[in-house]
């Protein structure tokens, strides 16, 4: 699925230079399950970024199926992202003044699909994650945990072969966390990839491996299930 | 769901800012629609009152500015009412017909209306008889190569004929005629008999409407007014029917002459006046316009710029789930588009209203809505709010979509 070869991204602000990532390998096969664990710092949402195609490293090569991501151009990469790559994010990113139905139907839409069949998928998203009866409810009528759902709806909608998920179970309590990791599983067994970031170790265990980045270094890689 | 509907649900999202920045687009659209209007109305107007008044001269006492052609006889001021006759037996070339009008106050069943004497054409040719002068039936001065004017046309005997060409063939002594407005006022028909200065007249017509003051007025024959009125033998205004040609060219000069202690302007000077003032104003409506617009971009500048900040992390959002650069564009033009149409409508509905209750009360014009100021509301509106909201919308898509996984 991805391939990257000595990935570095270092950000230069007022003089200084702050290495992010530092020339970074690291290869995710399809269908891999990777947290991502790290301290505050370390680089971890950098890397999403960098493969979710939004953020050009300073230096080295990206490659997602074969293609050298950053050789595409930004239009290129946005049609990928709309297909390939789904984002789940840790404060769910929903529109507030759109219904759950037309959040999930966003990327649908993006992708030029007709009225009719946005919304048939995007009512059969929401029923895969439970929330058939909440259709028509705006984010602000429904709880954390459901509107995290409904973000995984709107990441399923366009069936992403690769999930980036930055935290996303930071801002939920311990019982709603569990029931979106199950769902990740779920998407994960249905084989898709999933990439995700998280502070939690507990979430990491659902989790195949665990990447731990230091100080933009892919350092240790652990592997529970082997352990 | 596509792009038009996520617009206009954001649109409805919080609208007053947007809605606000609106109104100084919408206030200059309407000034422009309002000004145009009534401008463009009150042309048309002259131009048909050019056509269809015979009189094109007016004789007036020399003190007496003029302000409106209409109440050329309203101002007081008198003159001999032999300065008729001086002009009939002059026989200039181009004078075509003379109308001398007196008004004065009267009252009937103590409402009180406004009483014009005129002379009915028969006078003169009673009078051309008495004096051995051949006139013709028809004309009081020279026959000599005139242009026919409507003036000419109507030497018919209805009385009506005084709404279009503001002559009359015959009045009696004891005759009124009724402008529209005064009728219904008194609630009097032909055939009615009204008491004015103790004495009775008939009414043998109500004239169509006009439009213009003579609906409020009662006309009857000039020497009864002048007998009961005690004005004595005096008139306000001598209207000349003149031919076109020579009332540009000696007539003038002639009529000076004649007439010294008097005050002689030609309808085109009272008309160019009126033209000029529309062009002013029709300059200044364009420059309102200008001003309004350009304070209005640069509202809806500043309120779509806050709108893009206020938006980053949805923009960020969808430029995630894949929304191209050309997407986010449009979604902000498209709001922009949007609020120009809506501005360019709104200003030229609440401009047609303006002109529409203004123009009888200020210019005695009725307006009615014109289709093409529509059109320029609503492309100039909208092309100032596209153009105000380009930058904007240039910053939302040049956003980094980075912003989504760091902005809380
Ligand atoms: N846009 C930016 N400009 C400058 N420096 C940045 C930018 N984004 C991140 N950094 C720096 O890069 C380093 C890595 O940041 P990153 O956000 O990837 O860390 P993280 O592992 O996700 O941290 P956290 O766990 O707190 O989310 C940090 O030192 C951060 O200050
Ligand atoms: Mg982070």
């Amino acid at each position: 699925m991805y391939d990257l070869n000595s990935v570095t991204k270092t950000y230069v602000r007022r003089g200084h230079t702050v290495t992010a990532l530092d020339d970074t390998n690291l290869e995710i096969p399809d269908n891999d399950f990777v947290a991502i664990i790290g301290p505050s710092g370390s680089g971890k949402t950098t890397l999403l970024s960098v493969l979710g195609g939004m953020l050009a490293p300073t230096s080295g090569n990206v490659f997602i199926d074969g293609e050298s991501l950053y050789d595409l151009s930004i239009e290129e990469r946005t049609a990928l992202r709309s297909t390939k790559i789904g984002f789940v994010f840790q404060s769910f990113n929903l529109i507030p003044w759109l219904t759950a139905c037309e959040n999930v139907q966003i990327p649908l839409m993006l992708s030029g699909q007709s009225a009719e069949r946005q919304r048939s998928r995007a009512l059969e998203m929401l029923d895969r994650v439970g929330l058939a009866d909440r259709t028509d409810h705006h984010p602000s009528e429904l709880s954390q945990g459901q509107q995290q759902r409904v973000a995984l709806a709107r990441t399923l909608a366009n069936d992403p072969q690769v999930i980036l998920a930055d935290e996303p179970t930071g801002n939920l309590d311990s019982e709603t966390r569990e029931q979106v990791m199950t769902y990740l599983n779920e998407f994960h067994r249905d084989g898709r990839t999933i990439i995700m970031v998280t502070h939690d170790a507990g979430t990491a265990a659902f989790a195949k491996r665990t990447i731990r980045l230091v100080s933009g270094v892919a350092k240790s890689i652990v592997s529970p299930e082997a352990a | 769901m596509k792009l038009q509907s996520m617009i206009w649900k954001e649109l409805w999202q919080r609208p007053t800012p947007m809605l606000t920045s609106l109104l100084a687009v919408t206030l200059g659209v309407t000034a422009l629609v309002a000004i145009q209007n009534i401008t463009v109305f009150s042309e048309r107007k002259i131009a048909g009152d050019m056509e269809s008044l015979g009189a094109n001269v007016l004789v007036l006492p020399p003190s007496v500015t003029l302000q409106d052609y209409y109440s050329a006889d309203m101002h007081g001021h008198t003159m001999p009412e032999e300065f008729v006759t001086r002009l009939a037996l002059a026989r200039m070339p181009g004078v075509e017909n003379l109308a001398p009008k007196l008004c004065v106050e009267a009252s009937v069943d103590t409402i009180p209306v406004t009483l014009t004497g005129i002379l009915p054409r028969s006078e003169f040719q009673e009078k051309a008889a008495w004096q051995g002068l051949s006139m013709l039936t028809n004309a009081v001065g020279s026959d000599r190569g005139c242009c026919a004017t409507k003036a000419d046309v109507g030497v018919d005997d209805d009385p009506n004929s005084l709404a279009t060409t503001r002559t009359i063939q015959e009045l009696g002594e004891r005759d009124l005629i009724l402008g529209r407005d005064v009728a219904a006022q008194l609630g009097s028909g032909v055939g009615d008999t009204l008491t004015l200065f103790d004495e009775e007249f008939e009414v043998i017509t109500v004239l169509p409407e006009t439009g213009t003051i003579d609906d409020g007025r009662i006309f009857a024959h000039l020497h009864s007014v002048q007998d009961l009125s005690s004005a004595g033998p005096v008139v306000n205004v001598i209207e000349i029917m003149a031919c076109c040609e020579d009332a540009a060219g000696g007539l003038i000069t002639n009529l000076s002459a004649e007439l010294p202690d008097t005050r002689i302007i030609t309808i085109a000077q009272v008309v160019e006046t009126q033209v000029a003032v529309n062009g002013l104003m029709s300059r200044l409506s364009w420059g309102f316009f200008s001003i309004l617009l350009l304070v209005g971009g640069a509202s809806i500048a500043s309120v779509m710029y806050a709108n893009v900040t206020e938006r980053r992390k949805e923009i960020g959002t969808l430029m995630a789930l894949g929304a191209s650069r050309n997407f986010v564009t449009r979604m902000f033009l498209g709001k922009a588009t949007l609020l120009g149409l809506a501005g360019g409508l709104g200003g030229f509905v609440v401009g047609s209203i303006v002109a529409a209750v203004l123009g009888p009360q200020l210019l005695g014009v009725e307006v009615q809505p014109m289709p093409m100021l529509l059109g320029v509301g609503m492309a100039t509106a909208t092309v100032v709010a596209v153009a105000a909201s380009f930058l904007p919308a240039r910053r939302a898509a040049g956003l980094d979509p980075c912003l989504v996984f760091n902005d809380a």
